[in-house]
């Protein structure tokens, strides 16, 4: 295929990964929580579908067991947050440093080890049009999902009531709490789901993009994840776009590498972090912009008065 | 002869430090508005969350129509058909009107439908309530109305309102007690919290009064007088202010030229044109219903605001307009915020460690502290302002909000500051503390120090204020004085309503 | 049914106690974990923790390797209580390496041998002048475009790795050292010099003790500090006090980069002597499990310092003895704070057993 075509077939496949985190953290932080365990969380899950799709050859099963390792992680984050009402920043960060050790530590086994390279679905008819057809239609499903999953987020906090009632949780709890709705299990929910989702995240590296499994395999994608929420001011469609362009940098900075271009490989691997600190800068700089955006609860303790 | 619409007996809720609801009884006939009157602290909040199931009592029981239950939770209430318009904490505000009713009712019905019977509703009762509206548009009123057209949606037989009238116009009450008088000849029952003599004696049909926990009293306010009521909800006579009225104000202490300032928050007010003098020796005393610039004009006096334009602030005739707070209580300026534990106070702080947010004793050169002075001056504070804590070492947010608000007023008025500003300085404190708190602003004006009042309580303001503004929409009124000023024009001027050029739609239009 | 509560007051005795319990219970976790794997728990938990304070040696190690994690946590320590989030304490601290590696090299290269004490200095403020840098970059698109600074300074770790093997890839490598990505050793001028003979213990360890005291008498002494700290507390009221926020801010990140960068040029003219690409272990990362540990105090960081050390170095050991995996010491540091940081919350709220209430009759 033409080589703008691969561009963007490689660009979208490899931004998957952050499209995925950032929709389940759109979730949380939509509800009103930070969650700074993402990378922690992808990790473990990374390893946890690795291990099951290298133990029974199933790629479903793996997802399935990266979802739940992913929702389960989550689950401590959220009672620990939600339910005893620790520092939100805090405890991401220690989850995120014991997902490290902790996939690390059940990953030393299977360091090293491959599965064989993921087959691309290609869409019967579509994936046969010039151009768009191998740009768009040809990849392996979870790209697919990842685009559905978009699609119905939107859906859901956009056109149904109870999305409304967790936009209206995440800009400020006490109204939905006098009114009798049960804040704290509707954010843990959401956590949950975040959870499940950035697991399917990091599943996606470890089972598609590498497929192996190394220590920090996810190399910081769990925090570029974070930063897309912001770049997408909160909005799922927007959030799968700035996924696909950082797929798009990072996927440009291995091409040059790959051509042997006179910059110094390691320059050219700084380069999606660097893109993500200017994004970040001048998203953020328009401060009145952002407080209209940002959920505005986000990262507050939420103490229902007895 | 019916059952009472509602029967509470022997209420009781303990707090870990208090005893909110000790045995508390209570009973609602059908159809009769029954205020339950009390100071802050007395217990009516605690009682009021119980009705409504947002929290459970420890004993006692709860009979509805005649038949005992147990409300577990505001849906429960909901279905037995108590409706609570609150005070505050019930609105989103980026969502709509519809949103918002709609997320108050229980699932059955689509927003379209909601939307339709917010229209049918609020016309029939002669609410002005536009459902497409962002609730962060709306008034502090127009809230209010949303609230009280979500609770009619449900039909309610039994409709709570908790402190209705602090945020609303003399007109705007008015035209409540239409609504509520005409909801109770229909047959709902009303609860009417409130701490508002006049306002019960005009409205009620009976009254329950608390004081510490406990019923003190049950009885027909229309014949009773504020004198008497006053004797059961604080046991004594309302206390009396020694007012030195023969007073001339001195020399221009602080002067606002021509102040416009836009608003650097997307939900707040930007200011247009205030122009205010304010003369040492004096109290000038600025009225309006909360959300019209008093936040912003407070913040760009007290410095943390530093945008308003050169010269159009000047304390003793010299430009502070760009100055910090810091700089400000130098040279004189010291200002008492609204919101006591997380503005003026830091809650997790001791007494003597906020003394340092806005004193200077114990900081020595080089910038280091010496505590004992810092401890000290805490504790001269605590003694001159009889604060109940427990010594300089307590933590601010262990401190009930009168003794907090104590503190924090004797704090600034102990750094003897030429000019005061205060905000809200008696709101959610005791009878026994606002007065004192009074007498101590009386007190600095007569030695000469130029004092500004903001307040939403006009009876505050006309208590003890020599001069009178009103703010509305981000612009001040002319001043008058006190003495020649009456509720009505003053209830007139904050709907905006002094000068035909001020656009009254949409924000104000009879607050 | 169990209900969590606020207390009237912080409870005096779980504000000793939690760290104790938080120890306790990540104890028994690795001891669960041992079992797991197949591994006598008692025997494996002696070498984790017991271990490395046998003999003169293993103390040393120990202090020494809790020498820039109590450095780092210090900086860290003083930005928290101000509510700014720098996590990229790993950057700062490779770009401190880099700073004062890149002074060593300089010095070592052209032959100038300086007196020990001055050369060491200088190593080390370059060491500090690194760090600093690289936490003003945070600091500036934080003040100036108002981007969050967590975000930032960790893609700033990622880039300083980068910057690290760069350097030691191309223009840094030792033209003598057969092709391997390291530089030249350091001159012995430039060694930072021992504190206990025949051990690796060097007066970095003495310099981490002094900052200590330093750092209390800032953060509970000064007015600087309390105005840093009243911002972290409760920012409207420091807005109201006219406590600068944009000046606590820098001093939170430019003093914590300092910090880190000074602890980079302890380990690189300390214990390693040249720039290497291993030069840290996640250290800034674990000085954040110390800081958080030691409760943000510096009396609590140093004993923190030391304990956290005592588990990476235990966690050596019991890949060497026992053939556990190394990332057993990160599962237990990361366990530790979560555990701690759970039990922390009964300093301020205790459980309470409600009996269910029947339906009144």
């Amino acid at each position: 295929m033409n080589e703008t075509a691969l561009l963007i077939n490689t660009a979208l496949a490899s931004g998957t990964t952050l499209a995925l985190a950032a929709l389940g953290l759109l979730i949380n932080e939509r509800a009103g929580v930070l969650n700074l365990g993402a990378e922690g969380m992808m990790l473990v899950a990374a390893v946890a579908g690795f291990a099951a799709a290298l133990t029974t050859g199933s790629d479903t099963l793996g997802f399935l067991a990266a979802a739940a390792a992913g929702a389960a992680l989550a689950a401590v984050f959220g009672l620990l947050v939600i339910f005893l009402n620790t520092n939100q920043y805090a405890t991401g960060l220690a989850l995120s440093l014991f997902g490290y050790g902790f996939s690390a530590f059940v990953g030393v086994a299977m360091v090293g080890k491959s599965l064989s390279p993921r087959e691309q679905v290609a869409i019967p008819v579509l994936s046969d049009l010039p151009f768009v057809g191998p740009a768009l239609f040809s990849h392996h499903p979870m790209v697919y999902g990842a685009m559905a999953l978009t699609v119905v987020i939107a859906w859901f906090f956009y056109r149904t009531r109870s999305g409304l009632l967790l936009r209206a949780i995440g800009e400020n709890p006490e109204p939905a709490h006098a009114l009798g709705y049960p804040v704290r299990a509707i954010r843990l929910a959401a956590v949950c789901a975040g959870g499940a989702l950035c697991g399917l995240a990091g599943a996606y590296i470890s089972l598609v993009t590498a497929p192996l499994w190394v220590e920090g395999l996810t190399a910081g994608r769990g925090w570029i994840a974070l930063a897309l929420t912001v770049f997408a001011t909160w909005r799922p469609a927007r959030a799968l776009l700035g996924a696909y362009l950082f797929g798009g940098v990072t996927v440009l900075q291995l091409n040059l590498q790959a051509q042997g271009v006179a910059v110094s490989s390691h320059l050219l691997t700084m380069l999606p972090y660097i893109a993500t600190i200017v994004v970040l800068a001048l998203i953020s700089r328009n401060a009145a912009f952002i407080r209209l955006n940002m959920p505005a609860s986000l990262g507050k303790p939420f103490r229902p008065g007895s | 002869m019916s059952p009472p619409r509602l029967q509470l007996s022997g209420i009781v809720k303990q707090y870990p430090a208090v005893r909110a609801n000790d045995g508390v009884s209570l009973t609602v006939a059908p159809g009769q508005i029954h205020a339950v009157l009390g100071e802050n602290g007395a217990g009516k909040s605690t009682l009021m969350k119980v009705v409504y199931g947002a929290v459970q009592p420890d004993a006692g029981e709860i009979r509805f129509d005649g038949a005992p239950v147990r409300i577990a939770s505001p849906a429960q209430a909901r279905a037995l058909g108590i409706g609570m318009v609150y005070q505050h904490f019930s609105l989103f505000d980026t969502l709509t009107v519809a949103q918002n009713v709609w997320l108050g009712l229980d699932k059955s019905q689509a927003l379209p439908e909601v939307t339709a019977r917010i229209r049918e509703v609020a016309a029939g009762y002669g609410l002005d309530v536009e459902p497409e509206r962002p609730v962060h548009t709306l008034s502090v009123g127009e809230r209010q109305r949303v609230e009280i057209v979500r609770a009619l949606l449900t039909q309610p037989r039994l409709l709570i309102l908790d402190e209705p009238t602090s945020v609303l116009t003399p007109q705007a009450v008015d035209k409540l007690f239409v609504v509520l008088r005409r909801l109770a000849d229909e047959g709902t029952s009303i609860l009417y919290i409130s701490h508002k003599l006049d306002e019960i004696r005009s409205l009620c049909h009976h009254c329950t009064v608390l004081r510490g926990g406990r019923v003190t009293g049950e009885v027909d306010p229309t014949r009773e007088s504020n004198a008497s009521l006053s004797r059961l909800m604080i046991g004594a006579e309302p206390p009396a202010l020694k007012h030195d009225a023969s007073h001339a104000a001195g020399p221009v202490a602080l002067e606002v030229q021509d102040l416009s300032l836009p608003t650097s928050d997307p939900f707040g007010v930007a200011l247009a044109g205030i122009t205010l003098e304010l003369r040492a020796g004096e109290i000038l005393g600025i009225a309006g219903v909360s959300g019209n610039g008093q936040q912003e004009l407070l913040a760009a006096l007290s410095g943390e605001d530093v945008r308003a334009p050169v010269g159009s602030i000047r304390l003793f005739g010299q430009d502070i307009a760009r100055h910090g707070p810091r700089k400000r209580r130098r040279q004189g300026l010291h200002f008492i915020p609204e919101e006591r534990l997380g503005r003026g106070a830091v809650p997790t702080l001791s007494l003597a460690d906020n003394t340092l947010l806005t004193r200077s004793a114990g900081v020595g050169r080089g910038g280091w502290l010496a505590r004992g002075e810092v401890a000290a001056l805490a504790e001269r504070l605590i003694a001159r302002f009889q604060v109940k804590a427990g010594g300089p070492g307590a933590l601010a947010k262990s401190l009930s909000g009168g003794n907090l608000q104590k503190f924090l007023v004797g704090r600034e008025i102990d750094a003897a500051p030429k000019v005061l500003i205060v905000a809200q300085p008696t709101w959610g404190v005791d009878v026994g503390a606002a007065a004192l708190i009074r007498g101590e602003l009386l007190a600095l004006r007569d030695a000469g120090c130029a004092v500004l009042v903001v307040s939403e309580e006009l009876d505050e303001l006309f208590e003890i204020s020599d001069r009178l503004v009103v703010i509305a929409r981000g612009r001040l009124s002319p001043a008058l004085p006190a003495a020649e000023a009456t509720v009505e024009q003053v209830g007139t001027w904050m709907s905006g309503l002094w000068d035909p050029a001020i656009p009254v739609e949409g924000r104000l239009a009879e607050a | 049914m169990l209900k969590l509560e606020a207390r009237a007051a912080p409870s005096q005795l779980m504000t000793v106690a939690s760290p104790l319990l938080a120890l306790v219970l990540t104890a028994v976790v690795a001891a669960l974990i041992l079992a797991a794997i197949g591994q006598d728990p008692l025997a494996g938990l002696r070498v984790l923790f017991v271990e490395p304070l046998t003999g003169r040696r293993q103390v040393s190690e120990v202090l020494l390797k809790a020498t820039p994690l109590i450095v780092i946590a210090l900086g860290l320590a003083v930005c928290y209580r101000a509510n700014v989030w720098n996590i990229g304490a790993e950057g700062q601290f490779l770009l401190g390496c880099v700073g004062a590696g890149g002074m060593a090299i300089w010095l070592t290269t052209q032959g100038i041998v300086l007196p020990r004490a001055l050369g060491v200095t200088v190593v080390l403020i370059a060491g500090m002048l690194g760090g600093l840098l690289w936490a003003a970059v945070v600091a500036l698109l934080r003040d100036r475009f108002n981007a969050n600074e967590i975000l930032v300074s960790l893609m700033l770790v990622y880039v300083a790795q980068q910057i690290v093997n760069a350097l030691v890839f191309g223009p840094w490598k030792d033209p003598q050292g057969f092709n391997m990505p390291q530089s030249v050793m350091f001159h012995a001028s430039l060694h930072l010099p021992p504190m206990l003979e025949r051990t690796r213990l060097h007066v970095g360890f003495a310099i981490a003790l002094v900052l200590a005291a330093l750092v209390t008498l800032f953060l509970f002494r000064s007015f600087r500090g309390f105005q840093l700290q009243v911002g972290g507390l409760a920012p409207a009221a420091a807005r109201y006090a006219g406590f600068s926020a944009r000046s606590a801010l820098w001093t939170g990140l430019l003093l914590s980069g300092a910090l880190a960068g000074l602890a980079g040029g302890m380990e690189v003219a300390g214990p390693i002597k040249q720039v290497t690409p291993y030069l840290s272990t996640g250290l800034g990362f674990t000085a954040i499990i110390v800081c958080f540990v030691g409760r943000l105090h510096p009396l609590g960081i140093v004993a923190a310092g030391v304990l956290l050390s005592l588990m990476l170095i235990g966690g050596e050991l019991a890949q060497s003895r026992l053939g556990l995996p190394n990332a057993m010491a990160s599962v237990l540091q990361g366990l530790l704070l979560l555990i701690l940081l759970a039990c922390d919350t009964f300093i301020h709220q205790r459980l309470r057993w409600t009996p269910s209430r029947k339906a009144s009759a």
